[in-house]
Parts: structure tokens; C-alpha cells; sequence
């Protein structure tokens, strides 16, 4: 069906279409379902990471023997570090995407605002800080990853320099001793707090979960879930700053 | 009451357009927002001033016609009601009021602050209908209908297509007025048949207007007829179902 006068006559051109996954990729509905679910892939992660960290407070030893237990998940039956790759690729993949979908919506969302924009101030009501910069808490975030990853994955010396492979523990407090480096956590943090408190709300819209009777639960548990992965997270920061982990 | 008024004015589709300054003194409280802009409009007039083109045709709030940005606001500071229903009350002597018409790419100006809202109509063109048998009339209340149903269909239904949600959304977005109308008829027995097609069909053309939904939920409080974003949900997953389910089995309930 063809809408008469739309910007693009679809019955003039006589291509087959995409197959379905590609096609529903490329609708606007189908790159939010894309973001809401590769978002929850994301959420799932985030809950994972932030209670191995906790293994911190335990002590050196435990920490250490926690991060090489996830090379070893799958063993005997997978080869070792297989499962913990497929994992990264799975990830790797979520995030490629989530970020293509959110950049080609931010793009075609500002093309449909038109050249003219409002002249007074908007009165915002519902829109808030966190729906409306989500594109900047992400790219916060994202840029966060790079920085996290050399720091404590990989172990680039010009990031970290006294990183030893293996040695989690004293990487962690090795990094954040250095007060930039704390400061970058805890932005970082407030940047990902902001984009989960949005985005586990709007995922529920986005793939359209709703019930009138339950709705109001949506905002509880993306404020819910928001507050204790930030609060998880900077137990560690805060831990080293003040000397509870050392 | 007087009033100060910043006005966008634009001579037609292709001119560039600018703010005016106008002022309104001796305003009832009383007045409609409406006839506040007559009483310029006549002054104007009689000074031999082009008046200020704007929308209006039932002034009673079901026609969805007017449709005014007034200082950062679809339908001004007064939720739940157009603009024609806005009284002069809401505001206070001497207050500077700016107008402007709904900015979207989708809703280019005509004239001051008329805007072409057709690409609602390209909309509604290919879902908004339903099959029925021709012949005799049926019989009245034949088909059951749940109340809950029934009320949420008549709750969408309550859209008079204004534009609002797409003027109040920071991504220009058309959802809230395309899940309404995808809603209304959705929700009911009678709208069956056509579900996905209708789901898909009108998020296809939608598309080629508007911005993407990014759950802001300001369309919801800018609407005159309060449409929940309920319906955007219900659009988005008949949106998905559309693409994935199998339609021979679409005659089974
Ligand atoms: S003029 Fe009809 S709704 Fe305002």
C-alpha cells in the first residue's frame, strides 16, 4: 500500500524487499525494539559486573580468583575462555547495534524537526533531563567503555601504567588512587544511573509491554534499578578513596 | 486586561516569516484565546494591516483545527482542552504572550500560523477503515463488545487530530496521533481482520513524515483529549506482530 504524495513512492520502485529481520530494522519501530532489547542485553551485564565487583570487599585473593573463575564458566564441557568470548561477542554485538540504532534515530529525528525551530523557551512536562540527554549519557557512557577497558581490561600502560595482568585487585586501587581516574568513575556512573533510569522505562513502551495495571511499576523499577546499580557501583570508587579497600 | 503579543508571521508557504509585536488592550478575562485574536485581527483590519491568519472552525474543542504553540505550549498553559477553549483568564495583565504555529518538517506553514497538516491524512488513508458486509443493516448490538474495550477504544477515538502531540515532541514524532487511530479501531471486534496489516500500513507512512518515538511521553500531556501512550505501546507491538506473525493464521480466535 502507498501513500499518495509521501516522500518516497515505494510502488515505483520494483525491488523485492529486504528479508524480514532487515526490514523491520529499518522502520523506526523496529531500531527502537532493537535498542530496547540489545538495551537489556546491556542491563544484564551491568547486574553481573556490578556484583562481581563486590567481590572486591572480600580481599585480594577472592576478587582475583572470581575474575579467572569467568575464563573458566563452561569448563570441562567448552574449551576454557570460550564461553566468557562468545559472551564478549554477544555484547559486542548488542552494542554496535544499539548505538548504530540510536545514532540513525537521533540523525532522522532531527531531520524531521524541520529548519525552523520553536523561538520560545519549550515548557516541558513530562519530557525530562534524563529522556532528553539520553544521547549525550550514552556517548558518555561509550566513551567511558574505551576508557575502562584500557584501563583495566587490556591494560594499555599509557592509561594504566603499573597494570599487571591478572592482579585485579591491585590494578583497581593502582587506577583509582589517581583522583582523575575517580572522578572519571563516578561521571561515568551518574552518566549510566541517568540513561538506565530512561531507558528500563522505555524499553517496556518500546517493545510495548503495558497494562494499565501494572504501568505504574514501570517508572518504580527503572528508578529502583537505576539507584542500586549506581549506589553497587561506586561501593568500589569510594571503597578505595576512603581506604576500606586497600 | 492588556496583553502584549509576540507573533510569527510568514506571507506564505515560501516566505521566510519573522516575529511582530502586537499589543491587545481592554481584553475580557472572559474572551475565548480565540476571540482575543479577533479583536487584534479587527483593529488590524481596520488599520488596513494584513490580520493574523490562523486555524479555527467549531471553537468548541471536537473539530481539532486550531492549534497554536502559546509561550512553549500546544494549546497554551490550560491541559486538556484546545486552544479554542483557552480563556484570557489563565493569563495576567500585561503579560507578553508568544504564538507560534506547530514546527515539525512534516507541518510546513501555509501562512503565519497555518500549518498543512495532511500528512495526517496520508495516515489515516491506508488504515483507517474497517471491512464490513454490504447489504441489509445488521441488527443492532449484534456483535459483543467487552466495556473495558469499548471505553479504550472510545478514548481513542477522542482524537480530533490536531497536531499537538507532534508540536509538543522534541523528535517531531506522529506516534501518538497514528496509535490513536491505529487504536480505536484495533481495540474493537470489528477491527480484527485488518490489525496488522493496519499496524503496519500506517507505521510505514507515518515513517516517511515523522521522528521516531523516544518515550518522552510529552505528546500525552500536550493532547487536548489527554490520548494516553498507552496506545503506543499497543501500536508498537502490533507494529512487531505485524512482521512476525503468520497471517494465514490471522482467521483463528
Ligand atoms: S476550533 Fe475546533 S477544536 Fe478548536
Amino acid at each position: 500500500m502507498t501513500a499518495t504524495g509521501s516522500k518516497t513512492d515505494s510502488a515505483t520502485t520494483t525491488r523485492r524487499p529486504p528479508p524480514w529481520p532487515i526490514r523491520f530494522y529499518q522502520s523506526d519501530v523496529g531500531k527502537k525494539y532493537v535498542m530496547a532489547i540489545t538495551g537489556i542485553v546491556g542491563i544484564g551485564f551491568i547486574i553481573f559486573h556490578m556484583l562481581g565487583n563486590l567481590h572486591t570487599f572480600e580481599g585480594t585473593h577472592q576478587i582475583n580468583e572470581y575474575a579467572e573463575g569467568l575464563r573458566d564458566i563452561g569448563e570441562p564441557i567448552a574449551p576454557r575462555t570460550f564461553l566468557v568470548w562468545i559472551g564478549r561477542i554477544g555484547l559486542l554485538a548488542s552494542l554496535v547495534l544499539h548505538v548504530h540504532a540510536a545514532f540513525s534515530l537521533t540523525i532522522a529525528n532531527q531531520k524531521a524537526r524541520g529548519t525552523v525551530g520553536y523561538d520560545e523557551k519549550r515548557n516541558y512536562l513530562a519530557a525530562n533531563y534524563a529522556s532528553r540527554t539520553m544521547i549525550w549519557s550514552g556517548v558518555i557512557v561509550l566513551l567511558f567503555l574505551a576508557f575502562h577497558l584500557a584501563d583495566l581490561t587490556i591494560g594499555v600502560k599509557a592509561v594504566n601504567p603499573d597494570f599487571t595482568r591478572g592482579e585485579v585487585y591491585d590494578n583497581l586501587i593502582a587506577s583509582l588512587e589517581r583522583w582523575p581516574v575517580f572522578l572519571i568513575y563516578v561521571i561515568a556512573q551518574g552518566a549510566l544511573a541517568l540513561h538506565i533510569w530512561h531507558g528500563a522505562w522505555s524499553l517496556f513502551q518500546s517493545v510495548g509491554i503495558n497494562n494499565p495495571r501494572f504501568n505504574h511499576w514501570r517508572r518504580n523499577f527503572a528508578t529502583g534499578l537505576a539507584s542500586i546499580l549506581a549506589i553497587g557501583y561506586l561501593t568500589v570508587p569510594f571503597g578505595i578513596m576512603f581506604g576500606i579497600i586497600h | 486586561m492588556d496583553v502584549k503579543l509576540r507573533v510569527w508571521r510568514q506571507g506564505g508557504a515560501f516566505g521566510a516569516g519573522s516575529f511582530k509585536e502586537y499589543s491587545a488592550a481592554g481584553i475580557s478575562p472572559e474572551a475565548s484565546f480565540l476571540e482575543m485574536l479577533d479583536i487584534v485581527n479587527e483593529e488590524l483590519t481596520a488599520a488596513g494591516e494584513e490580520p493574523i491568519v490562523f486555524d479555527h472552525d467549531c471553537r468548541e474543542g471536537i473539530c481539532g483545527t486550531c492549534g497554536l504553540m502559546i509561550n512553549g505550549q500546544p494549546h497554551g498553559p490550560q491541559q486538556g482542552t484546545a486552544t479554542c477553549q483557552l480563556h484570557m483568564r489563565k493569563f495576567s495583565d500585561g503579560e507578553t504572550i508568544v504564538i507560534e504555529p506547530w514546527r515539525a518538517a512534516a507541518f510546513p506553514v501555509i501562512k503565519d500560523l497555518v500549518v498543512d497538516r495532511s500528512a495526517f491524512d496520508r495516515i489515516v488513508e491506508v488504515g483507517g477503515f474497517i471491512s464490513v458486509a454490504t447489504g441489509a443493516a445488521p441488527d443492532a448490538n449484534l456483535i459483543p463488545v467487552p466495556r473495558d474495550a469499548a471505553e479504550a477504544s472510545m478514548d481513542a477515538a477522542a482524537c480530533i487530530g490536531c497536531g499537538a502531540c507532534v508540536a509538543a515532541c522534541p523528535n517531531s514524532a506522529g506516534q501518538l496521533f497514528t496509535a490513536a487511530k491505529h487504536g480505536h479501531l484495533s481495540l474493537l471486534p470489528q477491527g480484527q481482520p485488518e490489525r496488522l496489516q493496519r499496524a503496519q500500513a500506517m507505521v510505514d507512512v507515518m515513517e516517511k513524515f515523522f521522528g521516531s518515538c523516544t518515550n518522552h511521553a510529552e505528546c500525552e500531556t500536550a493532547c487536548p483529549k489527554g490520548i494516553s501512550i498507552d496506545y503506543i505501546a499497543q501500536l508498537n507491538k502490533d507494529y512487531v506482530k505485524s512482521q512476525v506473525a503468520n497471517r494465514n493464521l490471522a482467521g483463528q480466535k
